[in-house]
Parts: C-alpha cells; structure tokens; sequence
C-alpha cells in the first residue's frame, strides 16, 4: 500500500494538459472579449468550463487512472447538486414574480 | 454475478476491473478502496465536503441574481483595467486564471516527480506552485482593494446596481481565497519537508507523528488542483455570466 502504481506517466502528459487548459482558457475569455450573447454564449462558457474540469479531474488530479470504486464514490454524490440547483432556479423565478408586482406595478 | 465472492478472495491481490471490480471492491472486508493510500480517500472526502460548500454557494448566488429585480452590475465592465490607455475587459481576472492553471500543472508535475524520489526538482516544482499561488492572492487582494476604494462596492451595496453583487462577490471570492492561501502555506511546508529530506527518510512530522512519504505531495496535490477547479467554476458563473 505504500506506493500507487498509476504515478508513472511521463511529463509529456502533464504539459499536453496545461496546453490545453491554456486554449480552454483563452477561449472562454474570448466569448466575453467577442461579446458573444444569448445561448451561443451559455452553451460556449459551459462546454469549455466542463472541459476544463474534466481534464483537471481526470489528469491532474489522477481520477481516470483510479478503480472504478473511488470514481464512483467521488464522483457521483455531486449529482444530487443538479436537484438543489433546479429547486434554487424555482424558488429564485417565485420570488422575481412576486417581487416584480410588488415593486414594479 | 455470483461466482464474484468465489473468485476473488480477499488476499488474492487480484484485483477485477470494470463494474465487477466495483461491486467486488464495495462488497469486499475492511478496504473499499483499493490501491489508495488511506490519507488519499480522506483527502478526497473532504474535497466532496467542500464541493458542496462551493455550490452551495454558487446556487445562492444564482437565486439571488435570478430574483432580484434590480439591473446585475456587468462584471465583464467592473473588472475592466486600462492597460496603455484601453479599456480591457476582465484581463486581471484572465491573468489570475493563467496563473492558477500554471501553478496547477506544475503541482501535477511535483508529484510526478516525487515519486520518483527526485528530491531536488520536486521542491522546485512545490515552490514554484507555492510562489504562484502567492501571486494569485496577491493579485486578488489588488482587485479587492481597486472594488472597494474605487469602484465603491461593498457587501451592502454599490453604485451600479444589485447590492447583492457585493455580497456574493466577497463571499465567494474570499472563500475561494481563504484556500488558496491556506494552499500555499502548506506548499511551503511541504516543499521544505522535501527538501529537508524528511519524506525520503520517513521522519515523524511535528504534527500528527506520522511518518513522512511522497504521497504527503500528491495528497496537498489534490487540495491545490481542486482550488483549481474551483476557480474554472468560479470564472464561468460570476464574471462570464
């Protein structure tokens, strides 16, 4: 147990992915550089931020070498976000409504 | 499936791949986590923890940008810098993005080579993280002070909009980095335990007692690649949207 046997990459790898966090960043800072809007913009800004999680997940951090045990019980109980992220977005549509006809008239 | 138990004894040290392997894994005496040293999985758990402290509060951020009624401060304007007298939009921000993704790979590489047991380029590496993770606070506290004392935000209000943009801005940022700065101090440790020669030697650290190894380098590894991979979050929700 003393030693993980899924550290011996080469270097190559490492700078491989920094290059590619690099364009993945300059990217997302172009769409607003560009002023793209609308959901050209959304789908842009989330697909490079999912990559670049992705790839700092999987790589740098080791997950795509790890058994499938680990990467499940990692990986996984986010998802329950997905569900507190759809609760806040009603909860937040209520309230614009009701603070719109009481503020706005 | 249920030969699995028959064929897999404990102490076998065969270990079965893909969804066999999970199910042998999970069901399997003592140790569900093969192969991982035991600092690496609490590691790992609290980086679950702190997961969901982000989003908890990237999701109140959310609620509280989507319900109010007053305009949302342009983020791509408020952290606008002139650089040779043009407006840029965002540049410090995509500059502090540059730094954490360089301190980022080389962290990656730090591990790589410790262990390798390469003694001398694994505290290059580590210092280097550790000197960039110091910029990126030290940038951080410049906008910081640039948002409170010329642009006039505070967590209560400001003069271009939703007063909730205050608020959640230091929150979330000083959150952020609150972890990165306590990163770079145990960079610092680390990297002098490297040098120091206590890992290689096993020495007791002064501590918790407990034997020095390189996986101490991939375990503050995975801390500092997760500061990391917060920022992404971070730089898409709040100053892209």
């Amino acid at each position: 147990m003393s030693q993980t046997d899924n550290q011996q990459h080469s270097i190559g790898i490492y700078l491989k992915i920094w290059l590619l966090l690099f364009v993945l960043s300059t990217a997302s800072y172009m769409v607003d550089y560009l002023h793209l809007q609308g959901y050209l913009r959304w789908s842009l800004i989330i697909i490079f931020m999912l990559l670049k999680a992705g790839l700092i997940v999987g790589v740098f951090m080791h997950m795509m070498w790890e058994r499938l045990a680990l990467i499940y019980a990692i990986l996984l109980p986010p998802l329950l976000l997905l569900s507190f992220i759809g609760i806040g977005a009603l909860e937040a549509d209520y309230a614009f409504f009701s603070r719109s006809i009481f503020f706005l008239k | 499936m249920t030969h699995i138990a028959a064929t897999t004894p404990i102490h076998s040290g065969v270990l079965e791949e893909g969804t066999k392997g999970f199910v042998s894994d999970w069901s399997s005496d003592q140790l569900s986590f093969k192969k991982v040293p035991w600092g690496k999985v609490m590691m790992w758990i609290f980086l679950v923890s702190d997961t969901f402290i982000f989003s908890i509060f990237l999701i109140s951020y959310m609620t509280a940008r989507m319900s109010t009624t007053e305009p949302w401060p342009n983020p791509s304007e408020v952290f606008a810098l002139t650089v040779w007298g043009k407006k840029v939009p965002l540049i410090l921000i995509a500059l502090m993005t540059f730094i954490l993704i360089t301190s980022s790979g080389t962290m990656a590489m730090a591990v790589n080579f410790g262990y390798r047991k390469d003694r001398k380029t694994t505290f290059i590496l580590l210092l280097i993280t550790a000197l960039l993770g110091a910029s990126f606070v030290g940038m951080q506290a410049f906008e910081w002070t640039k948002l409170i004392l010329e642009e006039g935000v505070r967590p209560w209000s400001n003069p271009m909009g939703a007063a909730q943009f205050g608020s959640v801005f230091f929150m979330i940022t000083g959150f952020h980095g609150t972890h990165v700065t306590i990163g770079v101090i145990f960079l610092f440790i680390v990297a002098f335990k490297v040098l120091r020669g206590d890992l290689d030697h096993e020495r007791p650290g002064f501590l918790t007692g407990r034997k020095g190894n390189y996986e101490m380098v991939e375990i503050i590894g995975l801390y500092w690649h997760f500061v990391d991979l917060v920022w992404v979050f971070i730089f898409a929700f709040f100053y892209l949207w």
